[in-house]
Parts: C-alpha cells; sequence; structure tokens
C-alpha cells in the first residue's frame, strides 16, 4: 500500500531521466552495463587523472598567489624570434593549434573505426601519433630554451622561484602522457592496420584510444589558460 | 573483446557512432577558432577582469565541445555522464581552501619575512 504510493509520489516528482539514473544505480554493478567495459575503466581513469591534474593546477594557483617575487610574463619568457621580430607565445599557440588538429585527425579515425574501414582508421591515427610526437618535440625544444635561460624547479632569474616548479612539474606531467598517448596509438593503429579488429569484430578500443588521447587534448586547454595565458 | 552487451543496446551504439565527418571538422573548425581567440587575448594586452573572463569563457566552450562531441559524451547515457562530470565539482572545495591558504602565506611572507622568502 505505502510502496504504491511512493511510486506514485516518484513518477510525479521524477523526470524520466532522473528516474533512469536511479534506476541504473541502485542496480549496483549494473551501471555501466549499457556501456563497453573498457570504456567505462577509460573514464574511470580519465576521472582519477582530472584529479590529478586539478591538484597540480590548484598548487599552481596556490604558489602564484602566495609569491611575494613577481611572477614572470609568460608572453615574453615564451616568445619566438621570428624574422627579427618578437612574437608573444607563439611555440605556445603552434603547439596548442598541433594538439587540437590531432584530436581532430583522432574523432575521425574513430568514426572511420566503427565503419569498418581498418586503412583510413589507422592512416588517421598514425597522423594522429605524428602530430602528437610533434608535439613533445616542441615541448623538449622549449624545455631546453628555458633551462638555458637558468630556469630551475628551485629558482628562476626572471622572478618567483615558484613559477620553474610549476612549469616543469605541469608541462612534464602533460608531455609524459602525450609520450604515452603516442605510443599507445602506434600499437592500436597496427592491430589495425593487421586486421585484428576485422578479426574479432569490435573497433572499441579505437574509440577508447581516442578517449585518452581527447583527454590529453582537454587537459592542454586547461594548461594553457590558466598557466600560459593567466 | 566478448562482453555481454544485450543485442539491441549494440545495435543503439552503433547507430549513435555514425556521425558524418562534418561533423568532426566543423568542431575542429571552432576548436581552431576558440583557440585563436584567446591567443589573441594576449596578443591584444587585454588586462583585467576582461581578460580572466574571456580566458575561462574561450577555455570552457572549448572543454565543451571536445567533451561531448570528440569524447561522445553528448550521445552516453546520463549515469555516465554525471558519473564523470559530478565528482570534480569537490575540487572547487580545494580551490577554495587553497585560496585561503594561500592568501595567510603571502601575508606572513610579506609582513614577518621581510617581503622575501
Amino acid at each position: 500500500m505505502s510502496n504504491a504510493m511512493t511510486d506514485r509520489r516518484d513518477r510525479e516528482v521524477l523526470t524520466p531521466s532522473l528516474r533512469e539514473i536511479a534506476a541504473d544505480w541502485s542496480a549496483d554493478q549494473e551501471v555501466f552495463r549499457h556501456t563497453h567495459w573498457g570504456k567505462a575503466m577509460m573514464w574511470i581513469f580519465l576521472l582519477s587523472d582530472t584529479f590529478i591534474f586539478s591538484c597540480f593546477l590548484t598548487g599552481y594557483m596556490t604558489m602564484r598567489a602566495s609569491a611575494v617575487l613577481p611572477w614572470p610574463n609568460t608572453a615574453e619568457v615564451f616568445a619566438l624570434t621570428i624574422g627579427g621580430q618578437d612574437i608573444p607565445l607563439v611555440l605556445i599557440a603552434i603547439m596548442t593549434f598541433a594538439l587540437i588538429s590531432s584530436s581532430g585527425t583522432m574523432a575521425m579515425a574513430v568514426n572511420f573505426g566503427y565503419r569498418r574501414d581498418a586503412k583510413r582508421a589507422a592512416l588517421l591515427m598514425l597522423a594522429t601519433a605524428l602530430l602528437g610526437a610533434a608535439f613533445v618535440s616542441m615541448q623538449a625544444f622549449e624545455w631546453t630554451k628555458l633551462i638555458h635561460e637558468g630556469v630551475r624547479p628551485w629558482s628562476n632569474p626572471m622572478g618567483a622561484p615558484q613559477f620553474g616548479a610549476s612549469f616543469f612539474m605541469i608541462t612534464g606531467f602533460h608531455g609524459l602522457h602525450v609520450t604515452c598517448g603516442v605510443i599507445l596509438l602506434l600499437i592500436i593503429a597496427s592491430k589495425v592496420a593487421r586486421g585484428h579488429y576485422d578479426r574479432t569484430g569490435d573497433y572499441s578500443s579505437v574509440e577508447i584510444a581516442g578517449l585518452y588521447w581527447h583527454f590529453v587534448d582537454l587537459v592542454w586547454v586547461f594548461i594553457f589558460a590558466f598557466f600560459y595565458l593567466w | 573483446m566478448q562482453h555481454e552487451i544485450p543485442s539491441t543496446d549494440t545495435s543503439v551504439v552503433h547507430e549513435a557512432q555514425h556521425h558524418p565527418i562534418s561533423l568532426y571538422l566543423k568542431v575542429w573548425g571552432y576548436l581552431f577558432l576558440l583557440s585563436t581567440l584567446s591567443y589573441l587575448v594576449d596578443y591584444m594586452h587585454v588586462q583585467g577582469i576582461v581578460r580572466w573572463t574571456l580566458i575561462i569563457l574561450f577555455m570552457l566552450l572549448k572543454a565543451g565541445l571536445i567533451l561531448s562531441i570528440f569524447m561522445h559524451l553528448a550521445w552516453e547515457r546520463l549515469s555516465l555522464i554525471y558519473a564523470i562530470l559530478v565528482p570534480p565539482l569537490v575540487l572547487l572545495v580545494l580551490v577554495r581552501i587553497m585560496t585561503i591558504e594561500a592568501d595567510y602565506a603571502y601575508w606572513t611572507r610579506a609582513i614577518f619575512m621581510g617581503g622575501g622568502g
């Protein structure tokens, strides 16, 4: 009797989508039943990674807000002289475009994977990996430049010593992620090219690798905004 | 890679993945545009509250595009979307706590350590 009443009240109060969430979660391990297990696991990994990068960025915020010495002007620090002219932040802009383009090619690779077009999917993944490798190379160039200018994790001739610590920590950890992503992409791309997923009939691995890659791009969006532009 | 998905669901998943390539090209274009705009904020020396607002705005738009289209979040079940997007909100608490902490550290340094340290 009381059950029936609660049921009716639920139906009146809750929208269909909210009821769907309640049904999914109240079914314990059934929450992600409709999602490919690998995809659900990748999302949970990415969620934990979100917290890692958020801790870095929050740490950077704390250091920058509590620094007594002036914070270096990133527009000047990351400027390059091209054709006798100082262009502010140009290397970072190129890196951003490279990473966004790699995300674009990756999204298309996933799409071609689901269309069972192994050749195009593999080629697009290879293009993604190349753009990623280009990104890491530019980052290595940027690190070399800053180290030559005397920036260290504990000191920096341009002002607040905290700048070096947050720069090397944040971009280093992101660069590590990109490097791992390039390796992962190359492995999956070679499996696609060899027809592995045609045999299993399941191209989800391409999408899962894609999720990781887009996440790396997503993190860069936040680093670009908070570290380079702020 | 055998997993237990009812046949109806697999068909739903496969239908959901058949977006035209033009959609991705369009999002790619938007991301380029937004990145250029946020670069221009710096290039044009926009300062103060306008600068921070624009940076955050472009950042959130880019993040939204990547999450919803590239990462297919727009086509996932709401349970999964909420499981991913709600937990990071607690980070705002951390940010708030650390702002207070940073303020304290700054004034301690400024007042008691002679502006050094």
